[in-house]
């Protein structure tokens, strides 16, 4: 709000500045129509902009003055030299008060019902008021037109080139101390230069947002919604040039979040949302880059239409819907000519489509992106570079030459040496494998025809409609340049998006990563095919942990049998009755380790799991996690080894957790309560304790509050309690009483264990509702 | 009167209208630009600015100019800077331009490019439009 007082301010006293003119004019010549309309123009203007202000006592001088000069246009009054007096009087006020404001100073309003009053039309003339002398505050900024700013920036950077150009002259020839440290002077002025020049083209992106509450009012009021706007991050600052840029597109958004995202209170109220729909726009700055995000909690892109619409309309055949993942198919709104809505309104239906927001977008080097909620909301956020005319770029090597490349179309940096990387010769086109992921490859050096040797380094090159792999020798260097426009016929190649004067003095051109796939004939549509394949694929495969063994081989398991990867301190291991343990988290967990710990002092372990019981598995190091290979050369020999298995063109082991676990005495990781009805004589803690705990059981005397034991034991003369849990009763005698006795002989230790599992898988059965407490839910993917 | 600039391009003296000369100057390392047609030798850095070097020979249809050469005329067309390769220069001087004889066949880039005759001497010289030179200016590059 401030900012538009601030404009208002300053466009006001322009206005009166230019005006001062007119009214000596008008005052010499009362009937002049010109001028009248000039005066009228202004009374007007502040009185619009009042009322948006609200800056009450403006509005009612400005409406009373703009009345009068109404009537005098329609000839209702002579202008006479009292009328004229009365409304000079009134734009001297006006002129006082916005000083006042800007002052913040407080001004008098006594004499402005006397202004008023002195318009009738059979005022007295009235002694005009002496006025005020206001004390104007020294303005401390200054409105310039953007052509001058333009001006400004481009003659910035040939400054920049230019001292560039001097550094390295000075460097080819003279090397005398006083002219290194006056350039060093030159270049520090020069870049601080640069950063304040930058700054003056950047405002606050408030001067976006502050027109929306408005929009959204009007929109949402002629649409009959009720929509609440949040705004967040209305300070972040943005190149101005941007800010226009993106004015429309932004709209545009809006008014189709208002539009087709939100619903009707009547609709919203039936779908379980509040009848007041939520609109947040948001923009907060990311590196080189603003993120503006607007999201709505509203209806979502109903993607089948959204795909239907595009069938009938022809833009796609069915088998290249029938290719389309979800979020290609969603990238149809972005398709010219689709338009989601049935019927056309007179609020979004205004001939420009998504296509076109986009287009905008993409032309200022900026990227849009969906995150479609269905029933819930659509989230779009905008990717707008910072400033046009410095871009962050990579500097790649080709042959002889060098070229720039925008850092935002680069997704990742790749080289070709590492094992994660494949390239094979399909037909006579080349594609890359990288961890995995198919991507056709474009070699820079063969498509400019400047050498035929191998790429050393692969640059992932993200276009909008597709990934590729661009192979270069070398990736140099990272830089900010001042990119210029090429001239048109090199423009024409249509593989550059510029050129730059580096430092280097050698003049350098900046790639187009979308114009070099088209320019290589990239055709992507075939290829997402190709990668849904192998995406299909993917989802069979199994994931699995690549990890260096204590015996320094490398091995793999899978990855749903690890519940976490932590490291423990050596010492909570020891090798006690018999096997490796560890001390973790209050629990003894048995440890499977292929080497000797040594004189570590911390050792990684695996956490293994298969869902109710727990062992460890202690390694050198976790690697990453890889994708299991459908083939598998079985193992010879026993061992927790399943077999072997292709891992990055290495044979690794993979490990066969149902052997480990199969072999090792392992503890439930959450055991069932036994509890235990114990007589006085402490018999039952003390040798039936340890045995059933040994078999998995947990076992209590008392139970604890909320506890529920999943079986009980009674002897049989000693006391029973009711519990909620079956009860194994024992007895002293080796021999029963009978058919009917199903007491077990307290020393019968394999048929007290059965007799204890049968009761508590019965009880499990029974409890399948509440899905057995002692099964813990498998936690896939913890190790990451 | 017009001043002209005598200059030879594939070894035939030109008139360069002075107007269209920007400076002339002996440009330094050329920067190939892979994928532009013939006729855009590269890219030199001038002063602080980049200006596209042109194969004069090639986008004249003749023979191209030698790799060697260095002298350009430099102008500006649509705002963009260009150095146009030259045999050699000679100076500055003012003519008469006449029309281009009637019946005269001019061939390669030649009948686009010249704009006129001068006489010096007797010897009548081709009247160069640079911007007839420039590539982005011949028809076929409009689109």
């Amino acid at each position: 709000m401030d900012d538009l007082l601030q404009e208002f301010i300053a466009e006001t006293r322009e206005t009166l500045e230019a005006l001062s003119g007119e009214i000596v004019a008008w005052e010499a010549a009362p009937t002049d129509r010109a001028r009248l309309d000039a005066i009228f123009r202004f009374v007007h203007t502040v009185k619009g902009s009042c009322g948006f202000l609200d800056i009450p006592r403006l509005a009612r001088l400005s409406h009373a003055a703009e009345d009068v000069l109404a009537a005098v246009r329609d000839n209702k009054r002579v202008p006479d030299t009292a009328l004229v007096n009365a409304v000079l009087a009134i734009v001297d006020r006006i002129g006082e008060i916005v000083e006042a404001i800007d002052a913040g100073a407080a001004l008098d309003d006594a004499s402005e019902e006397l202004l008023i009053t002195a318009l009738a039309e059979d005022a007295t003339p009235a002694a005009v008021p002496v006025h005020v002398a206001t004390v104007r505050a020294s303005s401390r900024s200054v409105r310039l037109n953007v052509d001058l700013l333009d001006r400004m920036m481009s003659g910035m950077s040939d400054m920049v080139l230019a001292r560039n150009e001097l550094a390295r002259r000075l460097r080819d020839n003279v090397s005398d101390p006083h002219v290194d440290a006056a350039l060093e002077r030159l270049s520090l002025t020069v870049a601080d230069m640069r950063d304040t020049v930058t700054r003056t083209r950047m405002q606050k992106i408030d001067a976006l947002f502050s027109a929306l509450p408005r929009m959204v009012r009007d929109t949402s009021a002629e649409l009959g919604k009720a929509v609440n706007l949040v705004i967040e991050g209305s300070d972040v600052e943005l190149d101005r040039e941007l800010i226009e840029l993106i004015r429309d597109p932004l709209a545009h958004i809006i008014r189709n979040a208002v539009d087709h995202g939100i619903e009707s209170p009547a609709d919203r109220l039936a779908a379980g949302k509040p009848a007041t729909g939520r609109l947040v726009v948001s923009a907060r700055q990311s590196g080189n880059q603003i993120l503006i995000e607007i999201s709505d909690d509203g209806r979502g892109i109903d993607v089948a239409r959204i795909v239907s619409k595009a069938k009938d309309q022809a833009l796609r055949t069915e088998a290249q819907i029938g290719a389309m993942d979800e979020d290609a198919k969603l990238d149809l709104v972005f398709e010219a000519g689709l338009s989601s809505r049935d019927t056309v309104t007179t609020v979004s239906g205004r001939g420009v489509g998504m296509d076109v927001v986009r287009a905008n977008i993409e032309h200022i080097g900026g990227r849009i992106a969906l995150c479609n909620m269905p029933g819930r909301g659509l989230r779009i956020v905008i990717h707008v570079p910072l400033t046009l005319s410095i871009l962050s770029t990579i500097i790649v090597s080709v042959g002889t030459q060098r070229f720039a490349l925008a850092r935002q179309s680069i997704e990742e940096i790749v080289r070709v040496r590492g094992t994660q990387v494949r390239i094979d010769t399909i037909g006579d086109a080349s594609a890359v494998a990288v961890r995995g992921r198919r991507m056709p490859l474009v070699p820079l050096a063969a498509l400019f025809g400047l050498g035929d040797h191998d790429p050393g380094t692969l640059v992932i090159v993200s276009t909008r409609e597709g990934d590729y792999a661009l192979g270069v020798d070398d990736v140099l260097d990272a830089e900010e340049l001042v990119v210029k426009p090429a001239s048109p016929h090199v423009m024409a190649t249509g593989v550059y998006a510029g050129q730059t004067l580096p430092d280097s003095g050698l003049p350098m051109l900046l790639l187009d990563g979308a114009g070099i796939a088209h320019v290589a004939g990239l055709r992507f549509s075939a290829l997402a095919v190709a990668h849904d394949e192998a995406a299909a694929d993917s989802v069979a495969g199994v994931q699995a942990l690549l990890f260096d063994d204590l015996d320094g081989k490398r091995r793999v398991i899978a990855l749903a049998v690890i519940d976490r990867v932590e490291p423990v301190a050596t010492s909570a291991i020891s090798f006690t009755a018999g096997a490796l343990r560890l001390a973790i988290g209050g629990a003894i967990v048995p440890l499977h380790s292929v080497g000797t710990i040594g004189d570590r002092e911390e050792v990684a372990v695996l956490r293994l799991t298969d869902g109710d019981s727990e062992m460890a598995y202690a390694i050198a190091e976790a690697i990453e996690i890889v994708e299991l290979p459908p083939e598998m050369a079985p193992a010879n020999g026993g061992g927790p080894i399943a077999g072997v298995v292709i891992i990055g063109g290495e044979q690794v082991e993979l490990i066969d957790p149902h052997a480990l676990f199969a072999g090792e005495p392992v503890r439930r990781a959450s055991r069932p309560v036994c509890l235990l009805q114990s007589d006085s004589s402490g018999w039952m803690e003390t040798f039936l304790k340890p045995a059933l705990e040994a078999s998995g059981y947990r076992c209590v005397t008392r139970l604890a509050a909320g506890e529920t034991p999943a079986v009980a034991l009674a002897m049989e003369d000693g006391p029973v309690e009711a519990v909620a849990a079956p009860i194994v009763t024992l007895r002293r005698n080796r021999e029963g009483t009978g058919a009917q006795d199903h007491s077990i002989y307290r020393y019968d230790r394999p048929a007290l264990i059965e007799e204890l599992a049968r009761r508590v898988a019965a009880q499990a059965g029974a409890q399948q509702e509440d899905s057995a407490p002692y099964i813990r839910a498998v936690t896939s993917g913890g190790a990451r | 009167m017009e001043l002209f600039l005598i200059a030879h391009i594939a070894g035939r003296g030109v008139a360069i209208p002075a107007e269209q000369v920007g400076s002339v100057v002996d440009i330094g390392d050329v920067v190939a630009v892979p994928q532009a047609e013939a006729a855009i030798r590269g890219l030199t850095a001038l002063r602080s600015r980049v200006v596209t070097v042109i194969d004069t020979g090639t986008a004249l249809g003749l023979a191209p100019t030698p790799e060697t050469a260095r002298r350009a005329v430099i102008t500006q067309v649509d705002g963009h800077d260009y150095a146009i390769l030259v045999d050699s220069l000679e100076d500055v001087a003012p003519f008469e331009r006449l029309p281009l004889s009637s019946g005269l066949a001019l061939n390669h880039g030649w009948a686009a490019a010249a704009s006129g005759l001068v006489d010096r001497d007797g010897e009548p010289m081709l009247v160069l439009d640079l911007t007839a030179v420039v590539p982005s200016s011949l028809p076929a590059l409009v689109a």
